[in-house]
């Protein structure tokens, strides 16, 4: 083939329409006789509903329809349990989803207990106002240790607050323990963020009664799993039900939850009117509706001998799903797993009880519980290597899994219900890249003494992790070479600003030898294609890719074998180059792919028996289980010994997610995963007073890095191709954010380490970080009363 | 029903005149009266800056304005910027977005770009620490800014004012 497209840094098909604002999100929709919903949601954490009095709200001028809990009849009910729990043995779950809409008792602030359909957005929230609820409150569970000891219950029937428990095992810890020279122990929190896509969720939902067909436009992840739910539920055919996803203002995670009550609420709403609705979540209800992450207390133990070779990893620890689970074990599972990253750790014992409290609902947000694992393996060899004299970077190297034991087994169950293996992986030439790019050893021996000589509190870490990516169970997609010559690709999957539209192309160019431009990419609209589950876990470019590429190797074979009789040639000596199939070295002997999409559908003639018209293939992927990327963060870090606040000097990443498609998508991917993570690391914290109240329910409060706070980064890659798939690729969508607060936790300390300072947390914030570094001077005697200042650095 | 107000506005060098509510917010006014939904909402309270447009050339949260504040005023959106999604015809900093990977999902995508385009008038050879001052009034939760920064870099060398 002449030109290359798969590899390369193509600027994207879809920039354009977004560009000039002509790109169709769900708020932009705009239907004839379109009602507006909005939603009253409770105040309290934890309360009981004595009463709801809507009789006022219903006579509001302009208002439609009112609904409780009690107006939705039959339809009143439990959204689905997503994902069941893994096959562990001896596992302990209790199913516990969200409702439509709160009856009898609201479980945590911002439940849905009533919705108002009027003219317009401003009249349904003005007659929210006209809403009477009584509400008995009770208690909240907000803190984890506190849900533990079941005093209150957010589900009282289920007698506990246990949502699930589960104990995974690898080799024998407790042997591994008795042959160490070390044993650390210590209980690491992580605590909870938002996912804050910029836009926020939103539903349009549009029953035609004269057709008999809904249409939904969503802010789904998962459009195709969201059509064929609400069918069921609806009682509706799968065909009458058409889901687009459109272009969608981000997702990482919680647009993947499903269903929200809004969502299954929506659609219902439509029929019952004969008329489309439209509710768009606002920023205050997204803080609260939408789902989060990160709850977690761990008390970990990690086994070692005298020269930094791990034995046996212990960890035991609460896991906080939020008032209900319809996620199942996803986020736990994957700290679970995600713990051993790439070391080669013989015993591993790991135990987690997952616990409802009355606080948001939890489901995976970009990393999905893999930061927590990430984290506490990090700290401990961190504390460790600390502990036996050595330098960070070394132990890990001492401890990496060698390339020669690909696949390696970890013996424990993934999210994707397959045992935890490795496909591929070759740790040490990220590791010495990255230590190359930070410039470890000079930083170390001679910048920072003689920064820290000056006074100046800097520090750096360097942490590595693997990520399970790119899981099944399938996605298809099918290829069209259309009479124009352009070519059409659909997909199941939903797209957040991934790229796909271009990644996609470039898969299907590479086989079909045309412009990436002249490939056009459907994704998210289930009447282009029905088949797929959606975009989560990284696996969007690894199954929808290798889908798409199957595909497109098909409408290759069919181009060949047809053009082949047609040139009177045979297939291997022709060639596709730039919309022509042509003979090679004798480039006049073509036909232009266009010309044989036509003849391949004739209006005269016949198809011949055993062959199809058109240029056409469906095709499907089914991984037999993740790839697994891996990767090595490094950061240099200067604290301002007054403000505390922080100066990233350097940061620098090498990510091996095998082949890639398109590194300028790539990079993308990477740097705003670690945007992310320095949110989630060091600026944005949720914070629930003992109410269960969230304090912080504003972009004024919840700070989210801006640009004055995300340093360039410095890049490179490791390129370790998967077995598992045709194209070699690992996801990329989480890496950039999963290990960010472990190498946070590692630079400041290393910026304080005179003070013996341990960061056992994460989120930190420059109070925070004021407060432990107070303690650790309390503890170490350095001149508590004086506070951290300037000049306290001699290391 | 609430009482409605008369307000005529050029937007995009078109007048429109409508009859709204007083409590309207402009950026409801562009978006679902007139149709321009390239102006995209984020947080309602002007911290996101995705809805930003020009009032009169300046860089305005229509979030923060209600619609009736801008009777008689000239307003820009990211629509104003090109006449549509042509390659061939978009705006030089639309380019440079394009070119530089300066936008993933788009959606806080236009209220950038109504940010930088008065800046650029105003700093033609802008710093990278300037850009980023500038761009720190608009949250992206996708890029990581790096590439945003490099498009707006780049957008000075391409010299905005050539359209």
């Amino acid at each position: 083939m002449t030109t290359r497209y798969f590899g390369q840094p193509v600027k994207r098909n879809e920039d354009p329409r977004l560009l000039t604002g002509r790109a169709l999100f769900v708020d932009d929709v705009d239907l004839p006789g379109m009602l507006h919903v909005a939603f009253l949601r409770s105040d309290l954490a934890h309360a009981r509903i004595r009463s709801i009095d809507v009789s006022r709200a219903r006579q509001r001028p302009g208002v439609v329809a009112v609904y409780t809990a009690e107006d939705l009849g039959d339809f009143w009910r439990h959204g689905p349990l997503l994902v069941p729990p893994p096959p562990v043995e001896g596992i302990v779950f209790h199913q516990r989803t969200q409702v439509t809409l709160a009856k009898d008792k609201v479980r945590h602030a911002g439940e849905a207990v009533a919705l108002v359909v009027a003219e317009s957005r401003y009249l349904a929230e003005d007659a929210l106002e006209d809403i009477f609820v009584d509400y008995e409150p009770l208690p909240a569970v907000v803190h984890l240790e506190e849900a533990a000891q079941d005093r209150v219950l957010v589900h009282e029937e289920l007698g506990t607050n246990v949502s699930a428990h589960v104990v995974q095992r690898k080799g024998d810890y407790e042997s591994a323990r008795a042959q160490a020279d070390v044993v650390i122990r210590r209980r690491f929190v992580y605590d909870r963020g938002t996912a804050a896509a910029m836009e926020n969720r939103g539903i349009v939902a549009h029953w035609d009664p004269k057709a008999e067909t809904l249409t939904v436009w969503d802010t789904t992840q998962a459009p195709i799993p969201i059509r064929n739910g609400l069918a069921a539920m609806l009682g509706l055919s799968e065909h009458q039900v058409r889901v687009i996803a459109p272009f969608i203002g981000g997702g990482f995670g919680p647009k993947i939850m499903m269903f929200y009550p809004e969502e299954m609420l929506l659609p219902w709403v439509s029929m019952q009117l004969g008329r489309p609705v439209k509710w768009i979540e606002d920023r205050e209800e997204n803080f609260y509706a939408t789902t989060q992450e990160r709850g977690q207390i761990h008390d970990a133990e990690i086994a070692l001998t005298r020269d930094g070779r791990v034995l046996g990893v212990r960890d035991v620890f609460l896991h906080d799903q939020g008032a209900y689970a319809p996620y199942g074990l996803t986020v736990p599972i994957n700290s679970q797993c995600t713990l051993l990253g790439p070391y080669d750790v013989p015993a591993y014992y790991s135990e987690f009880t997952a616990l409802f409290t009355n606080k948001p609902i939890v489901t995976p947000y970009r990393g999905a519980g893999r930061q927590h694992g990430v984290f506490v393996m990090e700290r401990l060899l961190d504390i460790a290597a600390r502990e036996l004299g050595m330098d960070p970077a070394e132990i890990r190297r001492r401890n990496f899994i060698p390339p020669e034991k690909f696949p390696y087994n970890n013996e424990i169950i993934y999210q994707d219900f397959a045992p935890l293996v490795y496909d591929s992986g070759n740790y040490e030439p990220a590791l010495q890249r990255a230590l190359e790019l930070i410039d470890y050893r000079r930083f170390v021996e001679e910048e920072q003494p003689r920064l820290r000589a000056q006074g100046r509190r800097v520090g750096i870490g360097v942490v590595c992790y693997i990520e399970g990516t790119g899981i099944g169970p399938y996605e298809g997609a099918r290829v069209t070479v259309e009479s124009t010559g352009k070519v059409s690709v659909a997909t199941g999957i939903g797209t957040q600003g991934q790229g796909h539209f271009t990644s996609f192309a470039q898969v299907v160019a590479e086989q079909l030898g045309v412009d990436v431009a002249d490939v056009h990419v459907v994704t998210g609209d289930t009447d282009m294609f029905h088949w797929g589950t959606g975009t989560f876990a990284s696996r969007g470019a690894v199954v929808a890719g290798n889908a798409i590429h199957a595909a497109a190797v098909r409408v290759r074979q069919k181009i060949l074998r047809m053009a082949s009789e047609k040139l009177e040639a045979a297939e291997e000596d022709l060639e596709l180059v730039d919309g022509v199939v042509r003979v090679k070295g004798v480039p006049e002997r073509s036909i232009p792919l266009g010309q044989l999409a036509v003849e391949a559908n004739p209006l005269r003639g016949a198809v011949k028996p055993g062959t199809e018209p058109g240029l056409e293939a469906s095709d499907f992927f089914g991984p037999e289980r993740g790839a697994t990327a891996s990767g090595v963060h490094a950061m240099i870090v200067e604290v301002d010994p007054e403000t505390f606040l922080l100066t990233i000097r350097k940061y620098v990443v090498v990510h091996d997610c095998g082949t890639v498609i398109n590194p300028l998508i790539l990079d993308g991917q990477i740097q705003g995963g670690v945007a992310q993570g320095i949110g989630n690391a060091f600026y944005e914290q949720l914070h629930f007073d003992e109410n269960g109240t969230l304090l912080n329910a504003s972009f004024m409060d919840y700070l989210i890095p801006t640009a004055t706070d995300v340093p360039p980064i410095v890049g490179d890659h490791v390129v370790t191709p998967s077995p598992l798939n045709p194209l070699g690729i690992k996801g990329a969508g989480e890496a950039g954010a999963i290990p960010v607060g472990a190498l946070f936790a590692q630079a400041l300390e290393n910026a304080f380490s005179d003070l013996g300072l341990e960061i056992r947390e994460i989120p930190l914030s420059p109070n925070r970080l004021y407060e432990l570094v107070r303690e650790a001077q309390e503890a170490s005697g350095h001149g508590a009363s004086d506070g951290p200042g300037p000049g306290t650095g001699s290391p | 029903m609430a009482q409605r107000t008369t307000v005529t506005v050029t937007v995009n060098g078109q007048e429109y005149t409508r009859e709204v509510e007083p409590r309207l917010l402009l950026s409801d006014f562009l978006r679902h009266e007139l149709g321009l939904t390239g102006t995209h909402v984020g947080c309602e309270h002007g911290v996101c800056g995705a809805c930003t447009v020009l009032l009169d050339g300046q860089a305005v949260r229509s979030c923060l304005m209600f619609a009736v504040q801008a009777q008689g005023h000239r307003i820009t959106t990211v629509e104003g910027l090109a006449p549509g999604p042509d390659p061939e015809q978009l705006h030089p900093l639309q380019r440079a977005f394009w070119e530089a990977h300066g936008l993933q999902c788009g959606f806080c995508t236009p209220g950038i770009l109504m940010s930088m385009v008065p800046f650029l008038e105003e700093n033609p050879d802008p710093s990278e620490e300037a850009i980023r001052e500038a761009l720190s009034g608009n949250l992206c939760r996708c890029t990581g800014y790096q590439k945003i920064v490099e498009a707006v870099k780049l957008a000075a060398t391409m010299g905005t004012r050539e359209r």
